[in-house]
């Protein structure tokens, strides 16, 4: 995925978060600034080291836990920690204060292969390996693709913990719902940057009028709103339509007209604040 | 330090927990001796043969028992014609026919000359020229035993001497050939999948961005296999000695020093190709495709190098199989020591030195 005039800085000691769809380029970002890819042209520096020439003291430094599950599968937990320390020449019990919280939850199958743990397990067991070294800037592309919803909950109140020891975060997700959680947010679609601010400043950045629409026949209705002049966008949003106007004016009485009009049963209009995944939708727009 | 034993520790895991993989690394070198040995030979041995005897004297019967109990011939048949001499070449019976005139003893009491023909099927011309050359020789020892005593005046006699194989057994030249071949191919294998079954598995993408250098890395993934090998070069010995009746001449610690020394090569050529191929599947092929037909051309087991073109003959110098045969040959077979072998040493050594050099050198330290 190609990265175009991609340009950010990262506070130390904050959860920065990426945030955009599959395809985005977010793991070719994770890459380069892990100094697995050389970007074509630009630079980048993490800690300090520029990721082409210093790449021997990044790697020492920072910790990188990649999308998909690359610790060895048919180690046991135990032993992925034990190599993962050892590489970093340091050891388990010396930075176990680090990682006690998460891994006291993968110790009881300490002894299974790493292949046989389930998706949260994997992960968590993935981030211990990650953290054991105690890295000063810590890399997570996806870490909660995949996982159930409570393990999610968990793997982020982990990295709070982190955070509160100092640890430089970079995060990439998919979710939208998890670009709230960080303290600043970059949103990237097909390469670019579409906006980094905290994730309160984008949603204050969103001006125009916001209604969520519902009807009997959401097909039907998605289209004809779609068709409207006065309507910027609409888009399915769970059970609902998020529908955003181009201008303040009278956009409730357009919405209750249009749906009497088409003869719409079980009319629910109501406004709405914005959401971060409503900001996204409307700078994909632009 | 650690570091690195970690990783050698890592390594042996992955061999020690797969264990079909395990079992398969130690037992087709196995086979293959086996099967190598056995069938991979030109040697001439119980070649079926045929006598029409006209004469059905003393001569003739002392001749015929020495040639049925030659192991170089099996007489299967007794024919009692020339048109059944044909026919029984035509249905492929018979490699070599003897035929003994009539009255053959009376011939050569009285006219001192007597005749007998040797008829061989030469389709296979190796295999005639020798049938032929067994037969003859067979019956001049015969001829000497009618004339112990007497010394006829100015004959030259050769005396031939089969130096290092008196019994001229193919295994002496075929178990050396046979163990390089095997040792290549296996040890190259199991490194040529090791490098690209982290890149496989994503774990490469993980263990670049670590404190490890390429060179750890590349020489804690061989160690482990050199300790299989160990066994492997234990069991093809053991094998070489016991099933295939070629004697330990020499020194038994040199030539072991020596095939650790043609292992590590070995291993370097398969840690090479896992550096650049993009599969497991391709890096298995590669080093079978690779390495097989090379290994058996020119080590010089098969085909004696000094007949081949020019050409031929300096390509075969890069085969690191062509050395280590003639080590084994040198030691084994000829109980040389190592200042025999020194030259072909320093050659393995070098190269492997360049294998690793360029591995390490080549070595991805990043994704693309």
């Amino acid at each position: 995925m190609a990265l175009n005039g991609i340009s950010f800085a990262v506070e130390k000691g904050e959860i920065f978060g990426i945030i955009g769809p599959d395809g985005a380029g977010k793991t070719s970002l994770f890459r380069i600034l892990t100094t697995l890819l050389l970007a074509d042209s630009g630079s980048a520096s993490v800690d300090g080291f520029n990721v082409v020439k210093d790449y021997k003291q990044i790697r020492n430094h920072v910790g990188y836990m990649p999308g998909r599950f690359s610790l060895y599968q048919d180690l046991s937990v135990q032993e992925n920690l034990e190599f993962f320390a050892t590489i970093f020449n340091t050891s388990i019990q010396e930075n176990y204060d680090l990682v006690k919280e998460i891994y006291q939850q993968i110790e009881p199958f300490k002894t299974r292969k790493a292949g046989q743990l389930s998706g949260g397990m994997k992960q968590k067991l993935a981030l211990c390996c990650a953290l054991i070294h105690k890295p000063s800037v810590l890399f997570l592309d996806e870490p909660t693709t995949g996982v159930d919803a409570v393990s999610r909950k968990e793997f982020w109140e982990m990295l709070f913990r982190l955070k509160a020891q100092g640890i430089t975060i970079l995060v990439s997700t998919p979710y939208m719902d998890e670009a709230s959680l960080c303290d600043r947010v970059a949103l990237i679609q097909k390469g670019s940057l579409l906006s980094i601010n905290t994730p309160t400043s984008i949603i204050r950045e969103f001006k125009k009028p916001l209604w969520s629409v519902r009807a009997d026949e959401m097909f039907k209705l998605m289209n004809e709103l779609k068709n409207d002049p006065l309507i910027e966008s609409c888009y399915p949003f769970g059970q609902v339509h998020h529908v955003v106007f181009k201008t303040q004016a009278n956009s409730k009485e357009k919405l209750e007209h249009l749906t009497k009009q088409g003869n719409y049963n079980h009319v629910e209009v109501k406004p709405i604040e914005p959401g971060i995944e409503d900001c996204f939708m409307a700078l994909m727009k632009e | 330090m650690k570091q690195f034993l970690i990783f050698v520790k890592k390594e042996w895991l992955h061999i020690w927990r797969d264990r079909r993989t395990l079992f398969i690394l130690l037992f087709m070198p196995v086979i293959q001796i086996v099967l190598y040995g056995f069938a991979l030979t030109n040697e001439v041995k119980n070649s079926k043969v045929a006598i029409f005897d006209q004469s059905k004297d003393e001569a003739t019967t002392v001749i015929s028992n020495e040639i049925a109990a030659s192991r170089y011939f099996n007489l299967v048949k007794n024919v009692y014609s020339y048109k059944d001499i044909e026919a029984t070449f035509r249905k492929g019976e018979i490699r070599m026919a003897i035929v003994f005139p009539a009255g053959f003893r009376y011939d050569l009491l009285h006219s001192n000359h007597a005749q007998i023909q040797l008829i061989a099927d030469a389709s296979d011309p190796n295999t005639a020229n020798t049938l032929t050359n067994y037969a003859s020789s067979i019956i001049n020892d015969y001829q000497q035993t009618l004339h112990p005593t007497e010394d006829l005046p100015y004959t030259i006699k050769t005396q031939v001497r089969m130096l290092y194989n008196p019994e001229l057994k193919g295994a002496y030249n075929f178990v050396p050939g046979v163990m390089a071949l095997v040792l290549m191919l296996v040890c190259a294998m199991m490194t040529s999948i090791a490098i690209v079954k982290e890149k496989e598995m994503g774990t490469m993408e993980v263990i670049l961005v670590s404190p490890l250098r390429p060179f750890r890395i590349i020489i804690a993934k061989t160690i482990p296999y050199l300790l299989v090998s160990m066994l492997n070069i234990t069991s093809i010995l053991l094998l070489s000695v016991y099933a295939l009746d070629v004697p330990i001449v020499g020194n038994l610690w040199l030539l072991i020093a020596e095939s650790i020394l043609f292992t590590i090569t070995s291993l370097s050529v398969g840690i090479l190709i896992s550096n650049s191929a993009k599969t497991q599947q391709t890096a298995m092929f590669t080093s079978m495709m690779s390495l097989f037909l090379p290994t058996l051309l020119f080590a010089g087991f098969m085909f004696p190098i000094e007949n081949m073109p020019i050409p031929l003959q300096i390509i075969s110098n890069i085969v690191p199989a062509k050395w280590y045969f003639i080590i084994v040959k040198d030691v084994m077979i000829k109980g040389l020591g190592f200042t025999a072998v020194w030259k072909e040493t320093l050659i393995l050594i070098s190269m492997t030195a360049a294998l690793l050099g360029i591995s390490i050198y080549k070595f991805k330290i990043r994704l693309a």
